[in-house]
């Protein structure tokens, strides 16, 4: 599983001309192989670029990506190679379905991989398996599906490369709450037993903090905060500052403690607090 | 790397050409090229080439953007002058050699081809620089109107090219996300031989035509659920209107082209 790095990494769009933007400025950041990652920052605030450049569809305008201790963009062969290592999920997969059937399309980067019929196979089943995506819609064509079924058809195809890490932009964009929750467990579930990294871009404050153990916070390009939840939700002024917020259920408990009582710091969700609030009573009578 | 392309590309700005009416830079354009096409001599070259300078400081265009309009055409404008440049037997012969002899005169002509291509190329682009895609067919429309006389469905062609114009860049860049997506699991359209990259572009086509037809089809719904149905009694948001800056420019592009009109006739140059 890799480790990622990347030093210095800039990027600038349409360099030289009037509409130079420079989307992304001297990220430094280490990520350790089998963790989970959260990303979250405000629109436009260089997510997207910076994820693009882990997988080498972006090149640096200056600085390296490292994976494993190799720079990705040495070669172009190594560039396709961290392709295959990296997988990337976009926003909106679902609008870049192409295959006739749902499982050619998951098949399209086995098969980029030059894999046998037989590994194809297998690995189209396990993807769609992680993604709890039903062995009888193979056969259909992706554009019959639901939107929630297409996002899992797409998830699933990058899966399908069994990637060492896995990266996802805004995976739960345009979900009813249910389908996010079912979506975030199967992600999880790859994880666990695959050891691979996921990091995962979003705007949702809950979910980046119920699935992942550190978030990275962009800020017009530049990383302004990097830690763990915690860490990061106890400055909740500061994230207000760049258009962010804490999650509901966080600021309700930070509340609680200025009060004086005795409210866990990781209290992310409405149910999370619940609990909290129950076991403040004495004995833990239940609510 | 699909975004480069400058087609209809706009710069905005404020300036005195920037504010002109649309009717007004289309019908200079028109003047601007019948000028071209009159001018004989280097005097003549130098009036167009003197008042397309003053358009390009007075609008603030950076010169590196129109060599880059000059880049699709460069093989072109090389051609015409190579022709020129041996077709041309006339005069005193500078070199010969084989079969090929180049004159002064020969010279001469290749030169102002090649100066006639770029004012041509970079005056047009000029138009596109300094006015919005919507704006250049709603001039083109209000100055094609009298056609509609005759029944020459001038609303709808402008409605078809404003709609044209405004999804050129939005199907460049689905087509630049497609291609990345595909390019994130593998798929290769840099490498290989050349029917192995062009197997790789139809998975491309694909998608590219799906979302065309669905925005179509959505776009038909939105024009619909706002009751269009064509131009008869539509009024606009913005009305154009012709200001004196527009008629003293009209009137300064057409002195310009009576003088070299004039240069011509009488004096042959
Ligand atoms: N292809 C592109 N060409 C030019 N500029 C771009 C391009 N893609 C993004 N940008 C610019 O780069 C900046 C960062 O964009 P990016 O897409 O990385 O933001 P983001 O954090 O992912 O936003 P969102 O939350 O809306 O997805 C923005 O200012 C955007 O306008
Ligand atoms: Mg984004």
């Amino acid at each position: 599983m890799p480790t990622i790095e990347t030093r210095l990494l800039t990027h600038v769009y349409s360099p030289a001309t009037v509409f130079k933007n420079t989307a992304i400025e001297n990220i430094n950041i280490k990520i350790a192989s089998g963790s989970s990652v959260g990303i979250i920052g405000h629109t436009g605030s260089g997510k997207t670029t910076f994820v693009q450049h882990l997988n080498g569809l972006l090149c640096p305008s200056s600085g390296q990506v490292f994976l494993d201790g190799e720079d990705i963009n040495a070669s172009k062969a190594s560039r396709r190679d961290a392709r295959f290592k990296v997988g990337l999920v976009f926003q909106y997969p679902e609008y870049q379905l192409f295959e006739e059937t749902v499982y050619r399309d998951i098949a399209f980067g086995p098969h980029n991989m030059k894999l046998s019929k037989a590994e194809i196979d297998e690995r189209v089943h396990e993807a769609a398996r992680f993604v709890g995506l039903s062995e009888s819609l193979f056969d259909l064509s992706p554009l019959e599906l639901s939107g929630g079924q297409k996002r899992r058809v797409a998830i699933a195809g990058v899966i399908a490369m069994r990637p060492g890490a896995l990266v996802l932009d805004e995976p739960t964009a345009g979900l009813d709450p249910k389908g996010c929750e079912e979506l975030m467990r199967n992600i999880e579930a790859y994880r666990h037993e695959t050891g691979a990294t996921v990091i995962f871009v979003s705007h949702s404050m809950e979910l980046v903090a119920r699935y992942t153990s550190r978030l990275i916070v962009f800020d017009s390009g530049r990383v302004v905060m990097d830690g763990t939840p915690e860490e990061v939700f106890s400055r909740s002024e500061a994230l207000r500052a760049i258009g962010l917020d804490v999650p509901a259920a966080t600021a309700i408990a930070g509340k609680l403690r200025e009060l004086g009582l005795d409210v866990p710091e990781n209290c992310y969700t409405l149910s999370g607090l619940k609990h909290a609030i129950c076991a403040l009573r004495k004995g833990g009578a239940p609510c | 790397m699909l975004k480069d392309v400058t087609l209809g590309q706009y710069f905005p700005g404020s300036s005195f050409i920037h504010r002109l009416d649309p009717r007004s830079k289309l019908l200079f354009t028109v003047i601007y090229i019948a000028a071209l096409f009159i001018a004989k001599s280097w005097i003549s070259y130098c009036i167009i080439l003197a008042v397309f300078l003053a358009m390009v400081i007075v609008a603030k265009i950076p010169a590196s953007a129109l060599v880059s309009g000059l880049k699709p055409i460069a093989f072109l404008i090389v051609l015409t002058a190579i022709l020129n440049l041996l077709y041309q037997r006339e005069g005193r012969v500078l070199a010969s050699f084989w079969i090929i002899t180049i004159t002064d005169q020969g010279l001469i002509r290749a030169g102002y081809m090649i100066l006639r291509i770029m004012l041509l190329i970079m005056g047009t682009l000029m138009l596109t620089y300094t006015t919005t895609p919507l704006a250049i067919t709603d001039g083109m429309e209000k100055l094609l109107s009298p056609l509609k006389r005759i029944r020459f469905p001038v609303h709808e062609l402008s409605m078809m090219m404003s709609i044209a114009l405004r999804f050129i860049p939005t199907l460049i860049e689905e087509t630049d996300k497609i291609m990345n997506a595909q390019k994130a699991r593998g798929a290769d359209f840099e490498t290989g031989r050349l029917t192995q990259r062009a197997k790789a572009l139809l998975p491309l086509l694909i998608p590219l035509f799906v979302s065309a037809f669905r925005r179509a089809d959505e776009l038909a719904t939105a024009m619909e659920s706002r009751c269009y149905n064509g131009g008869d009694g539509r009024t606009r948001m913005s009305v154009l209107k012709m200001s004196g800056a527009d008629l003293g420019f009209l009137a300064f592009s057409a002195f310009m082209l009576a003088t070299i009109i004039f240069l011509a006739v009488r004096f042959g140059i």
